[in-house]
Order: structure tokens, then sequence, then C-alpha cells
């Protein structure tokens, strides 16, 4: 049977999450020899409202590409992680901004707290980045694809000129996510 | 990590429009930038002056498809985009398009409707308009792709079908396939199949513009290669002037309609999977099939024969398959994210002689392989 993982990853219009589905997915189909699909669900606005893009990566056909049963959920909002955690399966992953998300819905899932937000302003100076760590995050906690296809999809996707910034916040999300196993133990995802 | 093919990309479905209308041999696009088809815009608009071709952002929609039926008589392969409130500001001029006779590319990625709707959102609320939005008796193709690289494909087919039948032909996409990413590997333009309109083989003096000839389709010169001629949307005779002549209106429009009718089998397109055996079949189309096609394959896991037939031509209506395919099944399910349009061309097709089960949704919500699970084992 083949398997089907199911990325959600969820904030506000503007936080670039739509690219980080494309990076994803990308590393996934292209460098990967995967199938992968993006897609996304926002509202009217150009920025605000809660915006989500999805990631489903398979070794099969992809017929529905639409989360339903979501192995890791990325909310950078509050408002986010209350509109959509609603598909996450059991035992699946909810990954938290810790300063964005205090008010953590109840459920049996795993919780994974980490300052990504904050993380990119101290060590990177821009708060921009946050997406690119909280893809570095996913990638090393989901372990369904290979870091150095996600690097090679970054410096194709992102702008000209931003791939070194970029690349070295993916790697500050890989560390955070490697000092939180190393705090919490693995997830078994 | 593996080395990546360089014809394999990861295209959204109105980039794969894009690049297909490209590799078709488009050379002109209009447009009046709407969500969720402006992609497609977006792209023509970089990549048209590097072949040659140009790119129009006109005032409205109306005008694009003014300007993309004056390009194609100017003999270039034209092409425009749009959505819901769009598509109704064009209705008028594809109607032009059909009765001039003037080969065109129209994409109409859905979103929710009526009106302005939802813009951010997918529907398939435009099955009947795409068929009769513009007014009178007048044949029309319309394709509907459930995939990146079906996108891609059938924009190289309308664009065959355009050229080859003297008609716009309509791509009816929709928000989950215009804005969906996924792989797709890209045919090597020599192995493409490039149809271009047939020119008159006569001088001048000699030409009819809507000849009537055994094929029903005019041969067509480019305006400003010598071959001067009348277009107008007024029922016209052979010569493209107006005429009243209720004969020579006749067997014109008779022309008109019949050019695509005689040659439907060449125009309609279906796929099936697991209908051989088939006691329920489900008929959809575009993304919606994505989820049918899941859900039959869920319910053969579980032992029950259910099929799926997928509509990839919407117009001319595939009803001869239907029927066919339909005959064995004792029910029918229809999944489309509108209120009913192609289950009730479903029900004519099949004389009312089964039950025809829909599945409807009109939230902006995509309809679930679990909601089609549902029909399929539901009791009757």
């Amino acid at each position: 049977m083949a398997f089907r993982y199911e990325v959600r990853l969820s904030g506000s219009g503007g936080q670039g999450l739509i690219l980080v589905g494309k990076v994803l997915a990308e590393a996934a189909a292209i460098y990967d020899g995967l199938n992968a699909t993006q897609s996304q669900s926002y509202g009217p606005e150009a920025r605000g409202g809660a915006s989500r893009s999805e990631v489903i990566i398979s070794d099969g056909d992809i017929d529905y590409p639409k989360a339903e049963n979501i192995d890791i959920l990325l909310a950078l909002t509050q408002e986010a992680c209350d509109k959509y955690i609603i598909d996450l399966k059991e035992d699946g992953v909810l990954l938290i901004d810790s300063q964005m998300v205090s008010r953590i819905p109840e459920g049996n899932f795993k919780i994974v707290s980490i300052p990504i937000i904050q993380s990119a302003v101290e060590r990177l100076g821009k708060f921009l980045v946050s997406n690119i760590i909280a893809l570095g995050i996913i990638t090393k906690l989901s372990g369904v694809v290979s870091e150095d296809s996600v690097k090679h999809a970054i410096r194709s996707r992102v702008p000209k000129g931003t791939e070194e910034m970029n690349i070295t916040a993916f790697y500050t999300g890989i560390e955070l996510a490697q000092k939180w196993l190393d705090q919490n133990g693995p997830l078994n995802t | 990590m593996e080395t990546p093919n360089p014809n394999v990309k990861m295209w959204q479905g109105n980039v794969a429009c894009a690049e297909a209308a490209l590799a078709a041999g488009c050379r002109f696009f209009a447009g009046y930038p709407i969500t969720p088809s402006t992609e497609i815009a977006e792209v023509l608009s970089q990549r048209l002056p590097m072949v040659g071709g140009n790119f129009i952002q006109m005032e409205d929609e109306i005008a694009a498809m003014g300007a993309i039926i004056g390009a194609s008589l100017g003999g270039a392969k034209a092409m425009t985009a749009t959505s819901g409130p769009g598509f109704s500001l064009k209705q008028e001029n594809i109607g032009f398009a059909a009765m001039a006779e003037v080969p065109c590319v129209i994409v109409n990625v859905q979103r929710g409707g009526p009106s302005t709707g939802l813009p951010t959102h997918a529907a398939q609320g435009e099955v009947m308009q795409s068929r009769w939005g513009t007014h009178g008796d007048h044949p029309i193709i319309v394709l509907s792709p459930f995939s990146v690289r079906e996108t891609y494909d059938m924009t190289v087919r309308a664009f065959n079908l355009a050229e080859k039948y003297r008609t716009p032909v309509i791509l009816l996409s929709d928000e989950i396939i215009g804005h969906l990413t996924e792989k797709v590997d890209v045919p090597p333009i020599e192995q493409m199949r490039i149809v271009n309109r047939k020119k008159p083989s006569v001088s001048p003096d000699n030409y009819l513009p809507y000849e009537l000839n055994e094929s029903d389709i005019p041969a067509m010169a480019n305006f400003g290669d010598g071959y001067r001629y009348h277009v107008t949307g007024l029922a016209h005779d052979e010569t493209g002037f107006p005429t009243n002549n209720p004969e020579k209106i006749q067997v014109q429009l008779d022309r008109l309609n019949r050019k695509i009718d005689r040659y439907r089998d060449d125009i309609v397109e279906i796929e099936t999977h697991y209908t051989e055996d088939a006691e329920i079949l489900v008929i959809s189309f575009g993304s919606t099939s994505r989820s049918a096609r899941r859900a039959v394959i869920n319910a053969r896991e579980k032992g029950i024969k259910a099929g799926l037939l997928r509509l990839k031509t919407i117009w001319p209506f595939p009803d001869k398959e239907i029927e066919v395919i339909s005959d064995p099944v004792r029910k029918i399910i229809v999944a489309e994210m509108n209120l009913g349009q192609i289950a009730h061309e479903v029900e004519w097709a099949t004389r009312r002689s089964k039950p025809v089960v829909r599945v409807n949704k009109i939230n902006g919500e995509p309809i679930t392989p679990n909601e089609i699970f549902n029909a399929i084992i539901a009791q009757d």
C-alpha cells in the first residue's frame, strides 16, 4: 500500500506559507522521486486572514489533493491553530510558534512548541524568514524528504539574492528541531 | 536525492496552461486579470514577448475577447483567460467568434458563484453557461482537465480543435486545478501534434470565406494576406456579407452547427476506471473526478463493484458513451460542484432508466472522496 503523508501549513496571509508548500512539494517530487501536490486555501485579502497551504507526499498516485488526515500541522497564529486543527490525525504532530499560539487545543496529538518567529528575528534579523525556519523544522521532524532535496528546492524557488539567507534559515530550523528532539525524545512519526 | 529530470516540472495548473499555449503556437493573449486565473496572464505577459508574440492587458474582459478575435482573424493563435464574472462578460463576443467561425481559446478557471461569489474558492458552476451562455443556436467545444498534466495536454488540444474546426474552444478548469501544483512530465515539443487552420488554395478573387464545401469547414485567410472579405455577427452568406435570404441563412446555420455535430466522435473524450463489471457508476469531471477516483478505488478495496466515468470533453456532451457504459449498472452517481448541471444531462442520456444520485456542493469546499464513497454505499 502506498504511503500518504499530509502536511498543512497555516498562519496568516503573507507569511510565505504557500512558498514553503511549493518548496516542500518540489523537494519531494523533483529531487526525491516521489509524487507530491501542493494546494492552498485563503481568503480574498492580500495580507492577513487565516491562510493555509497543503502538501501531500506519496509514493503512489495522489487523487484527492487536499489534506484530510494530517500528519503534521504548522500553526503560526492562534486563529490558524483554532481553525485548522480539525483535520489533524490522532498522534499527529502540532507544530506551533510558542509565542503566537498560547491556547493549545485539546486532543490526542503531539505538541512541538518552538519560538519560530523570535528565532528568525534574533538569529537572522528578519522576521520574513520564519517560514523557511518552519520548513527546516518540518523537514527534520517529518523525515519524509531529504535535507539536501529541500536545500536544492529552496535555491530554485526563493527570490534571487536571498538564497544564502534562506539556506541559513533552513539550517536554523533543522537545529531548533534537533534541539527539541534532544530535549523531548523522538516523535516516532 | 536524485538528479532532477529537466523535463519534469513542478507547475500549478495555470502555469501549465500558459506553457502549453506557447507550445501549441499561441502568439497572442489579451485578458483582464481575475482570480483564480491571473497566473495564466502573468506567465504569458513575460513569456509571449520572448517568442515574438504579443500580450495585452485590456480595459475589461469584453475588450479582451474582442482582441483575441481580431488577432485570430489576423492569423495568430489567440487565447484569453478569465473566471466566473469575466466569463459572463465575454459571452457576447464568444457568440461572435462562433458565428464568424474564428478559432480561439477561452480559459475559464471556475470559482464560486453566482456573481462575484467566492474569488479564491473552486466551483464547477459554468457547465451550462459554457454551452449556452451566448445567445442563439451555436456550436461550441468545452474541455475540462482533472490534473496539471492534463491541463497542459488539453490546452494544446483546445488550440488544435479550434484551428481544425474554426470555432471557439473553452477550457473549463477550476480553482483547485488552476492553483494545484504537481509534477508535469512535459512532452517533447517535436512529439506533440500541432494543428493549424486550413488556408485557402484559391486566388483572392475566388475566395469564399464561408464556402459550402464537403468538409463543412471553410478555409480561413489571414487578414492582411490580400484576401479581402467581410466578417460580421449578422447572418451571412458564403461571401461573409449579411443576408436576409432565408434559404442562404438556413444553409449557413445548418453547416455552422453540423460542422461540430458530424465530428463529435473526434472531439468527445472520456476516461473509464473499473467500469467493465461495475454495478454502480460514478460520473464526474475536473477536480471533483479526483475525489471520485479515490472513492471508487476505496469501494473496490471493500469489494464493492463501483466504476468511474470521467468526462474530459463536456460539450459536445458524451451522451452516447454514457448510455453504453451505464447500461449494465443499477445506480449512477454524479458528483459535481454545482447543483446538478451534469446530472441533468446524464438523466437525459440514460432516458431516466435508472436512479441518478447527485452529490453536489457549492460552498467553495471540494467534494471529498468520503462524500462520494458514502453515496456509493448508501442503500438504494
